[in-house]
């Protein structure tokens, strides 16, 4: 997905000579292609994040199309204040790539765990946040940055996530895709946790006779309302899914928009994700999301005790 | 050095007639950051007489060169000579802070003709003009970029990294100045966190630096001219200034930072000194 992600902004590069890439001492050989046939679009900057927001910045007032590229962590911390001020404040198109959207890095410790993002990305006027599922909405979400007037932050996963998405999927910025028509449930996912919502939801139809619909939003903000208001009204239950802290998170956002949008609303809303603590543990980011229980079998017993 | 730290320099009409300018936004707001804008007035004087290439017609026009105030604080400085120059209407000057002007505490992009970005938060201004510096490079255009930060404002770490990126694209469309009037929020630079020895500091970063009376249009001047040489990298120059320059009671008084309130006393003092410019 990132290897994806990096190769679509060298394709932007190919169309539109706007398109300047930045990056904060990335590892060897990133892009190479880029700089090898760009060297002038292609800066390779030291750690200096907060700098480097800035001269995004000043290249997006002059017209160009920066995409910055870094650890998530390091966009969505450290520069806090540059985003929002020379970016969202300004309101320019500046697409910022965050590397290990989660718990990706779960061996290096909570320094490198991007998992509270959302909720700080979300609190930032003018920012459109994307988080793809596969490589192949990344890759539809990314040529469409392009067309994005303001800021823009990217969620990247690891890599290698299985392929839920295709030709037939109309995928673009702001719009949300029904994997699975819901019966009475439905699963709202973000992420990768799509795949794994959908295997969830395939085990509740095959085992328990339950048809848990999933809708999977790439685009975290703004939220599709059309899709939104579309299928919750045709719905009793559902389940948020995320790879972040539950506090100001993806859930949150569902939650804000039913509390919005629908007048005494019955829907049954359970949010899962992370609990607002540092992580302790290490291993692989699989095996953190079974210690929080972001997998398939607490998915399937959630759904469970709501149908109940 | 003598010279250059020689700050009691008599102030000419036309610093004096800017000066009414701030006080027009001082006393039409209430409030606003006086000691910090009177320490800039010759430097954005020099800038905007002598040096930049503007059209108050056409603000963006491409080739224009920007000036960003990164120490946004300072605005009431910007707002006067861009009043000046006829950016806008200077009976503006009067309503600002106030809540449907467009002139607010710090000065805003978008709302302000002739503002190239937002600033007010610290440090941020040297990084969005090297972006644009780096523009005019690939869009191989000859503007240049020059950013005025505060003396406090340097403490950022983020003018330092920025100073560095500058440096390895030896930029020579890069323009540093420093409006060194030695007192920060809390008290004397010096004694906060003191930047000396700074011109050192500025060389090794990579800066060719100089340093000059900042309330001396004649120096400042002939210093802006010799820039037009090219020099392979980045300049920084130091500007030797006294905080609420022209106004004895406020000269080098942390209290005359910011105000927010005026009384009558320090009205018809400020007139005084206004001279033939008085309110």
């Amino acid at each position: 997905m990132r290897q994806t992600c990096l190769n679509t902004v060298f394709e932007l590069a190919k169309r539109n000579k706007k398109v300047v890439f930045v990056g904060s001492d990335l590892g060897p050989g990133v892009l190479d292609s880029f700089k090898k046939k760009y060297p002038d679009r292609f800066l390779m900057e030291g750690v200096a994040e907060q700098s480097i927001i800035g001269l995004a910045s000043g290249l997006a007032f002059e017209k160009f199309r920066p995409y910055v590229n870094t650890i998530a962590t390091f966009i969505t911390r450290r520069c806090f204040e540059q985003v929002l001020v020379d970016l969202c404040l300004h309101n320019l198109p500046v697409t910022l790539i965050g590397n290990g959207g989660g718990l990706v890095y779960a061996p290096l410790g909570p320094t490198h765990q991007a998992i509270e993002d959302i909720s700080i990305m979300r609190s930032l006027p003018n920012l459109t946040i994307i988080s793809p599922s596969d490589a192949y909405e990344m890759r539809e979400l990314m040529m469409d940055t392009i067309n994005i007037k303001g800021p823009l932050y990217v969620r990247i996963a690891r890599g290698g996530e299985e392929i839920i998405n295709n030709k037939n999927d109309k995928i673009k910025i702001g719009k949300g895709l029904i994997k699975k028509k819901p019966g009475r449930l439905l699963f709202i996912s973000t992420g990768v946790m799509t795949q794994k919502v959908m295997a969830a939801s395939q085990e509740l139809k095959k085992d328990y006779g339950i048809d848990a619909g999933v809708l999977h939003l790439g685009t975290i903000k703004p939220l599709d309302g059309k899709i939104l208001r579309y299928w919750l009204p045709k719905v009793e239950r559902v389940i948020t899914v995320e790879e972040n802290f539950l506090e100001g998170g993806f859930g949150s956002s569902i939650l804000e928009f039913i509390n919005q949008n629908f007048n005494n609303s019955k829907i049954k809303v359970k949010r899962i994700g992370l609990p607002n603590k540092f992580v302790t543990k290490y291993g692989s980011q699989d095996e953190l999301h079974k210690y929080y229980k972001l997998d398939k079998k607490n998915f399937v017993n959630t759904a469970i005790k709501m149908m109940v | 050095m003598k010279k250059i730290n020689e700050l009691s320099i008599k102030l000419d009409n036309r610093s004096l007639y800017l000066r009414s300018l701030v006080v027009k936004c001082l006393f039409g707001g209430g409030r606003g950051h006086m000691g910090s804008a009177m320490s800039l007035i010759e430097i954005l004087r020099v800038m905007y007489d002598y040096v930049l290439k503007y059209n108050p017609k056409k603000p963006h026009f491409l080739k224009r060169d920007r000036l960003i105030l990164s120490k946004g604080h300072g605005c009431l400085a910007l707002y006067a000579i861009l009043a000046d120059k006829k950016f806008f209407d200077k009976k503006i000057l009067n309503s600002a802070s106030r809540f449907n002007s467009i002139l607010g505490g710090h000065p805003e992009f978008g709302k302000v003709p002739g503002v190239e970005a937002s600033t007010g938060a610290l440090g941020h201004g040297p990084a969005i003009g090297l972006g644009m510096a780096i523009a005019a490079k690939l869009k191989n255009l000859n503007y240049k970029t020059f950013i005025v930060v505060g003396d406090g404002e340097i403490n950022e770490g983020s003018f330092w990294e920025t100073s560095m990126i500058a440096s390895k694209y030896k930029l020579d469309n890069f323009h540093i100045i420093i409006d060194y009037n030695k007192i920060q929020s809390y008290g004397k630079t010096k004694e906060v966190l003191d930047l000396e020895p700074l011109k050192y500091k500025l060389e090794s970063f990579g800066y060719k630096v100089d340093e000059v009376n900042g309330h001396n249009i004649v120096n400042l001047k002939n210093y802006f001219m010799k820039l037009k040489k090219k020099l392979k990298k980045s300049t920084a120059l130091i500007c030797h200034t006294v905080k609420g320059k022209g106004f004895p009671f406020a000269e080098n008084n942390p209290f005359w930072h910011h105000k927010n309130f005026f009384t009558d006393k320090e009205v018809s003092e400020i007139n005084k000194y206004l001279g033939k410019n008085r309110l």
